[in-house]
């Protein structure tokens, strides 16, 4: 059913039509309209038995999360950020555990300075954490999401991290098709534990693994997430037979196949990139886009597969590795090993910074000529680094 | 619930002797055909408080929920020394997940039974001193505060045992520990103002909150027990005398549990509703000085130089809880 909502209303509704057992959640710009939306559709009945647990720290509501989904309940949490840092130890801990809770990242950055405008840096920062991570483009594809990631986290029995831009997404309202209880109740069947605690049949969960096991056991987690990349496709496929839409899968191309260059990212700054690529390739300039949907398992011979003939790729990252500098260019680098391809990183859009048209456009036209650096900031305000570079020496 | 045959080592002579009662009348534990939530066969050191009173707690449990039982466990000694890969010497539904989270995970298994209509199912969470008392407190005071259908109990052997004997918010003053150690002009732990976790529970006002030591099993089984009746949240502290850490025989470990109940260093209470319903009188009371003086973790106060202000510090504190709880209520007026 189509509905003008904010974002953060459709994901609240998708999740309910998913019927969630526990959801737990402590509140945290910009994720709080998501956990409000659904607390008040628990407290008015709507998800029958469902527990909704208010707890005190982000890292009790992984931890809540982890019990009841030991438990055999579906469970999901959603967070953003500091929130998502200060449950990183039971992030892992959920992945080692094969819980496969369902949890929403509204992608905001992480300080200090603190600023709870949107980027990448809170799940970037999680990306070696055993979780399937997947990025949402639209709030359409948001829902869609999150209604795939139940399935797809309880078919491997492993955590899925839904991300979406914070505030860019969660707080824009636009036509979304609410996936509808039929359809859903259709594509994700009631959650069957691989193993659950029940006195009828006890089992010990979390036991202590040394030198002797870990390895395997680490390896294991490895091949069953890598399984995701057969799996994740074929999940998008099912969805589109009863939604009638295509979301999800690993990447997405745009005008991709055949173009020289190609415009890389994540999330939903690809609308933006997309309007550019529209306007350039009417004035006949050979450009194409491909977002990435699924960062974990990293879809390595889909995108190898999709970039084989451009001459040149420009990363556009909302995240930065200190140090290094692009975090997605790392793993693009790997899948584009041995192939002569120029790669480009644009650090862009952090803390919030738009990512105007006009700025691509710029972008796009010196890029295609190979006219820019390895390591871009985009809009770097060269003057007020100037400025305060000017100020500490002074101190000094 | 499979049973497991008693064997007599596992039980101490007092138990033995209780076989010679008719079986109504002798304790659970000395039946040959007890449940046994906790296996032999676990790595827990020789003496060790903790292996004793779990075992006797969760066995107390599961009678009371016919055993319907799942506990959580915080990371520490009774997770390492129960579940080394591939081995479980747990017998009933088990988990582990980190350090400073049993009580949100319990809390996550409750929500989940809720949701599934399985209430006849109690969760237990469990952990030790620097579980509960630090790195756990947070999401402890949050299960209180929600009031969720949990009995926690923790395991307190004051300090940092597993990792090899550091302090925790739960060691008691003048204690040596490998980071309070027995140097300089105040050797051992500080005198802060500690961090009584018993009466911050009560403060939370929830239906049950009880103290207890391995040195009165029988008073150990009736308060867990007497918990299992309550439903919402509940929190049981028992003193385990850890040989490792305070530096004691193994064969102490119940004599010195009781020295600290006899002493009045440690009370042994129950509360409901924030409100102390009944305490444990001493029967026979020593000085705390009959309860330093067995524990290495103390010898600093008696040599080379006997620290006798030190030793009267703790006196005045035993002394204090004396008076608090009215463990004497015969000499009541006379402290």
């Amino acid at each position: 059913m189509f509905k003008q909502v904010e974002g953060s209303r459709a994901v609240a509704e998708a999740v309910a039509a998913c019927r969630p057992e526990v959801i737990c959640a402590y509140p945290i710009s910009p994720q709080t309209h998501i956990v409000e939306g659904l607390s008040r559709i628990v407290k008015e009945g709507k998800l029958g038995t469902c527990e909704f647990v208010n707890v005190e720290s982000e890292f009790a509501a992984m931890s809540v999360a982890i019990g009841a989904s030991a438990t055999g309940a579906r469970t999901y949490t959603a967070t953003a950020s500091q929130g998502l840092l200060y449950m990183v130890e039971a992030v892992y801990n959920a992945s080692g555990l094969g819980l496969p809770i369902v949890m929403t990242v509204a992608n905001r950055a992480i300080g200090a300075p603190i600023n709870i405008w949107n980027d990448h840096s809170d799940s970037m920062s999680q990306r070696d954490s055993g979780w399937i991570q997947i990025f949402a483009e639209t709030n359409q594809e948001a829902a869609d999401l999150h209604v795939q990631a139940f399935r797809i986290a309880e078919e491997l029995s492993l955590p899925v991290m839904v991300c979406m831009d914070g505030f860019i997404l969660t707080h824009a309202s636009e036509r979304v098709d609410i996936p509808e209880q039929e359809q859903v109740d259709s594509f994700l069947k009631p959650y069957v534990p691989r193993q659950v605690l029940d006195p009828a049949n006890p089992v010990s969960i979390g036991a202590m693994v040394g030198p002797e096991a870990f390895t395997e056991v680490r390896y294991m987690a490895h091949m069953k997430t890598l399984s995701a990349l057969e799996l994740i496709p074929q999940v998008a496929k099912d969805f589109e037979e009863i939604f009638h839409r295509d979301s999800g899968g690993l990447i997405r191309g745009y005008h991709c196949e055949g173009a020289e260059t190609v415009v890389i990212a994540l999330g939903s700054v690809l609308g933006t990139i997309k309007d550019v690529i529209d306007e350039q390739r009417e004035n006949g300039v050979s450009i194409g886009a491909l977002g990435i949907i699924s960062y974990r398992p990293f879809p390595f011979d889909a995108v190898r597969a999709a970039l084989k003939d451009a001459k040149r790729v420009v990363i556009i990252e909302k995240a930065l590795s200190v140090g290094i500098g692009g975090v997605v260019a790392q793993d693009i680098r790997h899948a584009l090993s041995g192939l002569e391809i120029h790669q480009y990183t644009v650090i862009a859009g952090l803390g919030g910074r738009p990512i105007t048209k006009a700025s691509l456009d710029d972008l796009f036209n010196k890029a295609v000529v190979d006219d820019i650096r390895g390591l871009t900031f985009l809009d770097l305000d060269q003057e007020l680094v100037d400025a305060e570079m000017k100020r500490e020496a002074g101190q000094s | 619930m499979s049973t497991t045959p008693v064997k007599f080592y596992q039980v101490g002579s007092f138990a033995v002797g209780n076989r010679l009662l008719p079986a109504a009348a002798g304790s659970v534990q000395s039946d040959m055909e007890r449940t046994n939530a906790l296996t032999s066969g676990h790595r827990a050191c020789q003496g060790c408080g903790e292996a004793l009173g779990a075992r006797y707690a969760m066995d107390a449990a599961m009678r009371a929920a016919n055993d319907q039982v799942i506990a959580v466990n915080a990371t520490g000694c009774l997770e390492v020394f129960s579940t080394p890969y591939p081995e479980s010497s747990w017998r009933i539904a088990w988990l582990h997940s980190l350090f400073g989270n049993a009580p949100a995970v319990a809390t996550g298994v409750a929500a989940a039974l809720r949701a599934k209509g399985r209430t006849e199912v109690r969760v237990i969470g469990q952990g030790g001193d620097g579980a509960t008392v630090d790195i756990g407190f947070g999401p402890l005071s949050g299960m209180f505060e929600r009031n969720d259908d949990v009995l926690y109990i923790c395991y307190d052997n004051e300090a940092y045992m597993n990792t090899g004997v550091q302090r925790s918010g739960a060691t008691p003053a003048a204690a040596r520990t490998a980071t309070t150690q027995a140097v300089g002009p105040e050797p051992g732990n500080v005198f802060g103002q500690g961090k009584n976790v018993p009466r911050i529970a009560m403060a939370h006002e929830i239906p049950y909150v009880a103290t207890a030591t391995v040195a009165d099993l029988r008073d150990l089984e009736a308060k867990v027990a007497r918990a299992m009746e309550f439903r919402g949240a509940r929190y049981l502290h028992v003193l385990v005398p850890c040989p490792l850490g305070w530096g004691s025989q193994s064969c102490d470990t119940v004599k010195i549990a009781r020295l600290a109940t006899q002493s009045g260093l440690f009370p042994v209470f129950e509360a409901e509703r924030g409100e102390v319903v009944s305490s444990t009188p001493i029967r026979q009371r020593v000085q705390v000085e009959e309860y330093l003086k067995l524990q290495g973790r103390y010898s600093h106060l008696f040599s080379p130089k006997r620290r006798d202000d030190v030793i009267d510090k703790l006196q005045a504190a035993a002394d204090r809880n004396i008076k608090r709880y009215n463990l004497l209520p015969e000499e009541e007026g006379d402290l």
